[in-house]
């Protein structure tokens, strides 16, 4: 107590990469210098950083829930965690739900995250009713796809760069029960795992884990997940004496750093393989608590951490239907070629684009690579970025951390438009952070 | 049986821990803040994660008495968190307006409130709790903030002479001692980090407390040994220490 109001603190998001001095508050706004929204910094690279950071999660309040249609409000810093303690109990789930639950409300709705249902029920913004917005110009706008349509689709997926997301109202989707009916299978190559992806487009969610190693026969092999939220009469006795469970909220904490060299090639694809043959030929079914389905990397926290201090980066690409095979083919392969690993590779489905001007699925597959940061990362994924554009693809922006601005430019197609939209809402560049200035979306 | 819980400076980020924990067991809660804006999340959250009775009340230290709030409260409280605190500006001998504030939120507004409930309880025989959220800056006046420090010091005293008075009408009066909480309060300062607890650590010590009946809490029972040293610091020493 009694030192200036102004410690900078080393922070970084979930990849650790970059890691940085900042200035972090608490909202409200505090300076009037560049800055930028930072919710539960899930996102993996530089998209919540800046020299100034308003931290939302002291937004932490429900503020509404109408049990008739389901429509939720609340403040942008409350998460996902928090949402699901109090409305799985209730008979509600989230509509959309990214693979950890420690996001916020307001950074899924700025990153507009994407489940394992995207085919099915589209992305989180999707969903979403209408929010309010504190501007450039300290208003407080109410945006949604009737008033202030042009902000509203700005900020979907916006990245923060309109402005501070204060509150937002969606609608959560009604469920019998906590668990999922889960079919799982078996794809022993690339074509069987796509082939397997499309065929079973009629279930609500799909993923296939890919061992991105296996080579030959077996290149692009996987295990197919499938699940459908559980009836009742679906569950087994034990389940059945509380359908309705919420997840624990115990997590076994990730002891230390690694040091660097522990994840390489070759452990790698030890891990990948005994992944791979812990499931059986063929197919299974089962029924298992929405924890395990969907987020299975929360049990351990801090989990990033087994890349060590040099942090990690995923590197999420979405290839449209039409080469999608071929294009997935030479990315994999150019991975083998250049031998790098990735250590968890995730293969799904999206269904059509949204209105938003900064969106990133597309009708395609969707890939998602993880690597450690090394020098020899970046020639590499420079060359990836070369198949991705060559297939009509693009990059996910809240997993990024190294994308060239004319890269964006090209493969984001209203990159100019929301530049200039930007420009004119916030022209002295209040809200911008060290991807918007990478991006070339401020100077 | 439902209690109905008074919480002064509901907005503070302990006053939220604590809520939330005794809104979870069913209780009423009445909240006070410095506006009606700043109530509004407060009671639509208790309201939609417990489905509890939660209502509102305006109260601001600097502008009404303890009798303007107890005029509007619908009844008499079964439990009462005094949690405002106000920290001003440090080490700065030229601000009277922030001394007069750091004095009044900390001491005298907190002190007449605690009186009048008090008063109340007596005369309606209402077995209440009253707890006061003091601080560890009581037990020794510190150039970098004597004045918060001085104004914690004569609330603590305040509330030992008030658990005294209280005892005879079955009126149990708690004194919480915290460290360093990270909160609002201290947002942006350089904490160290085993000495600093989170506001749910101290709401959680808070009830800890009142079902145990404690008088005073340390939160972090590491706090009553510093202190102790702190105390014992002949003067000649402490008077040229940088703390
Ligand atoms: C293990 C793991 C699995 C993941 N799986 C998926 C997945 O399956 N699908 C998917 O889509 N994503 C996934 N993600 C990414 C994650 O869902 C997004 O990055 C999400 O935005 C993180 O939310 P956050 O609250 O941590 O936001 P932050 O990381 O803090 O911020 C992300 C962006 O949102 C902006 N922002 C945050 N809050 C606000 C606000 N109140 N107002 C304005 N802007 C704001 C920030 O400025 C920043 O640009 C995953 C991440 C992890 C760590
Ligand atoms: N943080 C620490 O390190 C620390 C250490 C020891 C003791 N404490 C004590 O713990 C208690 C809770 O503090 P905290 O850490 O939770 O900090 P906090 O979040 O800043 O809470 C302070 C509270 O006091 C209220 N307040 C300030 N001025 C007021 C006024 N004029 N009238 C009415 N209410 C007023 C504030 O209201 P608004 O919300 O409207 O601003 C806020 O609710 C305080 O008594 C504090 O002194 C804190």
């Amino acid at each position: 107590m009694g030192t200036p109001m102004s410690a900078l603190t080393k922070i970084s998001n979930w990849g650790n990469y970059p890691r940085i001095e900042a200035d972090v508050r608490p909202w409200p706004l505090q300076t009037e210098s560049p800055q930028i929204a930072r919710g539960m910094g899930r996102c993996y690279g530089d998209s919540a950083l800046s020299t100034h950071i308003v931290d939302t999660r002291s937004l932490n309040h429900f503020l509404d829930f109408d049990a008739e249609s389901g429509l939720l409000t609340v403040e942008a810093g409350l998460t996902f965690d928090e949402i699901l303690q109090v409305c799985v109990p209730r008979g509600w789930f989230l509509p959309v739900t990214p693979g950890t639950r420690f996001v916020t409300a307001g950074g899924a709705l700025a990153s507009d995250v994407h489940g394992k249902n995207h085919h099915a029920e589209g992305s989180f913004s999707d969903h979403v009713r209408w929010f309010d917005l504190l501007t450039a110009s300290g208003e407080i706008c109410r945006c949604s796809r009737t008033e202030n349509t042009e902000l509203f689709y700005l900020t979907l997926g916006g990245m923060g760069l309109t402005g501070i997301i204060k509150a937002l109202a969606f609608y959560l989707k009604p469920i019998e029960t906590a668990y999922i009916r889960q079919h799982t299978l078996r794809c022993e190559n690339l074509d069987e795992t796509m082939a397997g992806l499309e065929a079973y487009g009629h279930w609500t969610n799909s993923v296939a884990w890919l061992d991105c190693m296996a080579g030959g026969r077996a290149f692009g092999r996987s295990i197919l997940m499938l699940g459908e939220s559980a009836k009742q009469s679906e569950l087994t006795q034990a389940q059945s004496l509380n359908p309705l469970k919420v997840h624990s909220t115990k997590g076994i904490p990730f002891p230390i750093d690694m040091p660097s060299f522990t994840l390489n090639r070759f452990t790698v694809q030890a891990f990948n393989q005994v992944y791979f043959h812990k499931h059986p030929k063929g197919s299974r079914d089962s029924v298992v608590h929405y924890e395990p389905f969907y987020y299975p990397l929360d049990k351990v926290l801090g989990w990033n951490r087994i890349y060590g201090k040099r942090g990690f980066t995923q590197y999420q690409l979405v290839i449209p239907h039409a080469d999608a095979r071929k294009g997935l083919q030479e990315v994999l392969e150019l991975l083998a070629k250049r031998k790098m690993s990735s250590f968890l590779t995730v293969l799904k489905i999206f269904g059509e684009q949204s209105e938003n001007y900064l969106r990133f699925p597309k009708a395609g597959f969707t890939l998602t690579l993880d690597f450690g940061i090394s020098a020899s990362l970046w020639p590499f994924l420079n060359e990836l970025d070369g198949v991705v554009e060559r297939y009509g693809g693009r990059l996910y922006l809240t997993k990024d951390v190294r994308m060239n601005p004319d890269f964006f430019r090209r493969t984001y197609p209203m990159a100019q438009e929301f530049m200039e939209k930007i420009k004119a809402l916030d022209p002295t560049g209040k809200f911008q952070s060290l991807q918007s200035q990478r991006l070339g979306i401020h100077a | 049986m439902k209690k109905k819980i008074l919480v002064i400076g509901a907005g503070s980020d302990v006053a939220q821990a604590l809520s939330r924990l005794r809104a979870e067991r069913g209780h009423i809660l009445w909240l006070t803040a410095r506006s009606q804006e700043a109530l509004q999340p407060l009671l639509a959250d208790l309201k939609v994660r417990y489905q509890v009775e939660a209502l509102g009340f305006v109260y601001d230290a600097e502008l009404h008495s303890a009798e303007d709030l107890m005029a509007q409260l619908p009844g008499i409280p079964d439990e009462v968190h005094v949690a405002m605190g106000y920290l001003g500006n440090p080490d700065r001998l030229d601000d009277p307006k922030d001394a007069a504030r750091i004095l009044k939120v900390n001491f005298s507004a907190a002190v007449l409130l605690m009186n009048a409930v008090m008063h109340a309880m007596i005369e309606k025989q209402v077995k209440g709790v009253l707890v006061g959220i003091s601080s560890v800056a009581g037990e020794r006046g510190r150039k970098s903030n004597f004045l918060y420090g001085a104004a914690k010091a004569g609330f603590s005293t305040y509330l030992d002479g008030l658990r005294n008075a209280g005892f005879s009408h079955g009126i149990h009066v708690m004194t919480v001692k915290p460290g360093f909480i990270r909160s609002k309060m201290t947002a942006g300062l350089p904490l160290p980090g085993p000495l600093t607890a989170s506001p749910q650590q101290v709401a959680s010590a808070i009830i800890k407390g009142m079902k145990k009946g404690r008088g005073t809490v340390y939160v972090l029972p590491v706090w009553s040994l510093i202190m102790l040293l702190i105390r014992n610091i002949p003067d000649v020493v402490f008077k040229r220490l940088n703390l």
